[in-house]
């Protein structure tokens, strides 16, 4: 095993990070310079250390638009949107897989079809129609209209079923040999034996919310209820002079949240991705 | 597949499935619904004036160049994205799956760009390509190239291929790598042997091997790349110039939301759910193969 | 609030509109689309408004960009919640217009409420844009400018041209885009913003040539685009082969372009009149204003330039009150004071909209002290509107701008002839305004 070097798959493999890191690399560096060199055109790929306050000026900085919310609430809408669509999908699927494999009801099969078919439905193929309902909830510019309809989830529906199919009934007999019901019997045994599941789901989830654009885009009519990526768009489109370095430092730290989440959660979000997807 | 252990109840069950299928029918069929109901009207912005048109709707989208043109150019997109990210996926995924050193730091630095929103990617790339300030733009600019996404429709073109490919890549890497690793050590070691044949090695003896997967990459690539690429398209060019990056999913906003075109709009969207629905069919003939 | 709207009946949302007058004004939604600047500007107004009277207060919303607040204007009223008054763009204007009992037309309103709010006070151009086929006001003008040449006078002395001597024609804005190409005096010699509103719509006003019939769309839903004709080929082949030649450079669409220009790269550009406080603010060089150039071959004098820009429409929803709509006609009748509408005009680069504003900002010495910055007034005001040069109002015209546009980048692209250009323009332009007059008639 003791070979020379694989020089190739070194190399192979550094070309890849660059492809990944440059384009960051150069919005870290372009931050931290003057408005005025990137307007003409002049973006160093070196950063300029003593400028480095940008990333907090950046918190308070707006879109420069009347009504628009600064970058810090921007990120917060996010993290809010973010956290409620993870919990919420992997709240509302595990317990209505639990309900799919542990019980008898009728309509159990239209139920888990009904469920699968928003598979099939994503946004885009409804979008007239499901603003139209949004409307004529008041859900239009509210938090609940930004996070409740992306809660629905067939995927995570899908693998926790499958996880519930797979507990032995064994378990399922002691723990009602021991008097459990069905609830502490999810709590007390289900929930623990799927936990690496729902960390996977949960960093997929995470980055799915933080993520949306456009959602938001037909659900607020701007304001209060920005979120960070839609914001940033914003800020890059229209008739006004851009402070490019601002936007440049909105855009990392609009970055670094699911980042963080993805690279300190890698071991189960990896696992979890190939068996989530399939 | 179905548990032989149960609990009973009959109240508790419907409790639990509540509010999955309560989001369900309000958010997902509803709209279904009503953009079914709604490809049939002719309507004014305001729903002041509807009209019964039966598949009026569908007829002009048929006969429409417009139409036939962004689905020609949505085919070549997919196809085109989907090869690349693939491709740039395995690659990677095979060089990281050999026993060199440092290979866990190369993982996280591939695995990483996941997390970018879509719309963000798009961001970035702005910064290196815009036609002012962007930095390969002015490289560009100094071979004498002029690069502007803004103006030239191939240019833009060919950059929303290579930010949907760019963002995909991590993703077609995580499945590879998954993949390989199943792979027995001792075929991996003998196919990467250093040599001319290492190539004709990996394509005779792996390959194969990472038939299922590829061939579920292939699906989830092409919805992604259909139906996922809204926001990379829309956040650059919003569609322009031209229409040269008016892909089906761009189309049916710009005429639902900006025109207006509530009946033309949700006709689109009619469509677009029968091609949803048979590659979704795809994917699961796919996936049930896979696992038995 | 929102529960009573809800479960009250009208009549008894009335009462107790009626009722809370004593104690609180009315509250009056107001939703608009200027950013920047001109928001803080708009919400000064505003404050002044509500300070001016305890009757009505207006509450004052930005809703994003102008196509952002008309669909979510369109989605409100459908929905019952509909602002009491909505910014619409000039290209919106025949969607409402078409909009029956979604609006109050102005002339409406002031027979409902008893505010007179009289035609006679706008400027003609502005007037002539926002009334109905008969003369009578539907919208309460505002925000309006025309467009204008725009010249960066460095780069013209660069070059070595005096940018004092005018370029009246294409031709002399070619020859100058000559030599300063020749000289290398800018990055871009000639460029421009809002390509279909300026070369199209605001070329066939000045050079009194018609866009569409029944008198550009003011005489009924369903015109005929006209698009396909020698005026607009001429107009189109002179900056297809000015792009060739590399005098011309086409960057985009809407107001996109606009800080290629600000950032000093470009000589000469074609923008809105009201980039004007843009301009003072953050240019680098020394600009100036010019009249729009016209072709000699199809004009001998240029007649007037239409407007662009945003009024306030008054919108209905279930359960609105008398009140209300007095309140909305008080601040149409406030803004449109000369004080107030020279105020707004002298803080934003926008033109004014009435005669007495126009004369006031005069005699306040404005004019004398910003050179060029009566231009876009001359230029709107310089002839008696024709019916060629009120206004365009198409259905969907906000889609058949873009339509143009679509089409010139392809010609740009493929190399196809402007007359082939426009001949796919008049017939994908005349799809939207066919459907638009479909869907509106019943």
């Amino acid at each position: 095993m003791n070979k020379k070097p694989d020089y190739l798959a070194h190399a192979v493999l550094l070309l890849g990070m660059l492809l990944f890191i440059f384009p960051i690399w150069v919005t870290f560096a372009g931050a931290t310079q003057s408005a005025g060199a990137i307007n003409r055109g002049d973006i160093s790929l070196l950063p300029n250390l003593s400028h480095l306050g940008i990333f907090v000026r950046a918190f308070s900085f707006g879109s420069g638009l009347t009504g628009s919310a600064p970058v810090w609430h921007m990120l917060l809408v996010s993290f809010g949107m973010a956290m409620t669509i993870a919990v919420g999908k992997i709240v509302i699927s595990a317990l209505s897989a639990f309900a799919i494999a542990f019980f008898r009801f009728p309509f159990r099969m239209a139920a888990f079809w009904l469920i699968f078919i928003t598979l099939m439905l994503p946004i885009v193929v409804r979008i007239i129609p499901t603003y139209s309902v949004m409307s004529d909830l008041h859900l239009i510019n509210t938090f609940p209209g930004l996070t409740l309809p992306l809660i629905a989830s067939a995927t995570a529906t899908l693998l926790f079923r499958q996880i519930y199919l797979a507990v032995p009934d064994e378990l399922v007999e002691a723990a009602k040999l021991d008097g459990a019901g069905p609830m502490r019997f999810f709590w007390d045994v289900l929930l623990p034996v799927s936990r690496a599941n729902v960390a996977a789901l949960f960093v997929i989830e995470f980055v799915y919310g933080w993520n949306q654009y456009l959602w938001p885009l037909l659900i607020t009519t701007k304001g209060n209820m920005d979120t960070v990526v839609f914001g940033i768009v914003q800020m890059i489109t229209g008739d006004q002079l851009i402070p490019w370095n601002l936007v440049m430092a909105t855009t990392i730290l609009a970055l670094l949240p699911p980042v963080i989440v993805v690279v300190a959660m890698q071991r189960w979000f990896v696992a979890g991705l190939t068996e989530v997807d399939k | 597949m179905e548990r032989r252990t149960l609990f009973n109840s009959r109240l508790l069950p419907a409790v639990l499935v509540a509010p999955q299928l309560a989001i369900t029918f309000i958010f997902f069929l509803l709209p279904a619904g009503g953009a079914f109901y709604q490809s049939t009207q002719s309507t004014d912005a305001f729903g002041l004036n509807t009209v019964f048109v039966g598949l009026r709707n569908f007829a002009s989208l048929v006969t429409s160049p417009q139409y036939h043109e962004a689905l020609v150019r949505t085919a070549v997109f997919c196809v085109i994205v989907t090869n690349l990210s693939m491709a740039g996926g395995l690659v990677f995924a095979s060089f990281a799956n050999r026993s060199i050193h440092g290979r866990f730091l190369y993982r996280i630095l591939l695995i990483w760009p996941y997390a970018i929103a879509p719309a963000l990617t798009s961001v970035i790339f702005v910064f290196l390509f815009q036609p002012q300030i962007g930095l390969i733009t002015n490289l560009l600019a100094g071979f004498g190239i002029n690069f502007n996404y803004a103006t030239n429709s191939n240019q833009a073109l060919a950059l929303v291929v290579l930010i949907a490919a760019w963002k995909q890549v991590s993703y077609n890497f995580i499945f590879y790598l998954a993949a390989l690793q199943s792979v027995p050590r001792s075929i991996i070691e003998a196919a990467t042997l250093d040599g001319a044949r290492s190539f004709h090695r990996f394509r005779t003896m792996i390959w194969p091997m990472l038939m299922p997967t590829t061939l579920f990459l292939v699906v989830t690539n092409l919805v992604y790349s259909a139906f996922d690429t809204f926001d990379v398209i829309y956040a650059l060019t919003g569609g322009g110039p031209g229409t040269a990056t008016d892909v089906l999913v761009v189309k049916v906003y710009r005429d639902g939301v900006i025109n207006l075109d509530l009946g033309g709009s949700a006709a689109q969207s009619v469509l677009l759910m029968a091609g949803i629905v048979g590659l979704i069919i795809m994917q699961f003939r796919i996936t049930t193969r896979r696992s038995t | 609030m929102k529960r009573r709207t809800l479960i009250a009946s009208v009549p008894a949302s009335m009462v107790v509109a009626a009722s809370a007058r004593a104690a609180a004004p009315t509250s009056i939604t107001l939703w608009h689309a200027m950013g920047g600047a001109l928001g803080q500007t708009l919400q000064a107004s505003v404050d002044k408004f509500n300070a001016s009277q305890g009757n009505y207060r207006v509450n004052a919303t930005y809703k994003g960009t102008y196509s952002d607040l008309l669909t979510a204007s369109i989605a409100a009223w459908r929905g019952g919640k509909a602002p009491s008054i909505a910014q619409v763009f000039d290209v919106g204007t025949a969607d409402m217009m078409s909009a029956g009992r979604a609006v109050v037309d102005v002339y409406k309103l002031s027979k409902m409420t008893g505010l007179a709010i009289d035609p006679a006070t706008y400027i003609p151009a502005v007037r002539g844009y926002y009334s109905l086929n008969d003369g009578k006001m539907a919208a309460a003008p505002f925000n309006s400018s025309t467009a204008l040449m725009w010249l960066n006078e460095d780069a013209f002395e660069k070059a070595g041209l005096d940018p004092k001597v005018p370029l009246s024609t294409w031709n002399d804005v070619i020859k100058a885009a000559r030599a300063i190409k020749a000289k290398n005096a800018a990055e871009i010699p000639v460029m421009t913003s809002w390509p279909t509103w300026i070369h199209f719509e605001q070329f066939a006003a000045i050079h009194n040539v018609e866009y569409a019939t029944l008198n550009d769309g003011f005489g009924g839903a369903n015109p005929t685009l006209k698009l396909n004709t020698a005026p607009f080929v001429k107009q189109l082949d002179t900056l297809l082969s000015m792009q060739k030649e590399e005098l011309f450079s086409y960057e985009g669409r809407d107001g996109k372009p606009s800080p290629i220009f600000y950032a000093g790269k470009a000589a000469i550009t074609f923008d809105s009149s009201s980039i004007f406080g843009q301009l003072k603010k953050s240019a680098q060089f020394k600009f100036a204003s010019a009249y729009l150039p016209y072709h000699e071959s199809i004009i001998k004098s240029p007649i007037n330039s239409i407007i662009g820009g945003a009024a306030f429409w008054a919108m209905t929803a279930p359960g609105r009150g008398d009140d209300e709509y007095e309140g909305v006609a008080s601040f149409f009748k406030f803004i449109s004071q000369p004080e107030n509408d020279a105020s707004w005009a002298e803080h934003t680069g926008y033109v004014p909209v009435t005669l007495a504003g126009n004369e006031l900002i005069r005699k306040q010495g404005f004019y004398a002290q910003n050179p060029g910055s009566d231009l876009a007034v001359m230029q709107l005001t310089r002839t008696t509107p024709t019916p060629l040069s009120r206004g365009i109002r198409l259905g969907g015209m906000p889609e058949i701008r873009t339509i143009v546009e679509e089409e010139w980048e392809r010609a740009i692209q493929n190399g196809t002839t402007a007359s082939q250009a426009l001949a796919n323009a008049q017939q994908r332009g005349q799809v939207v305004i066919d459907r638009f007059a479909q869907a509106v008639k019943a």
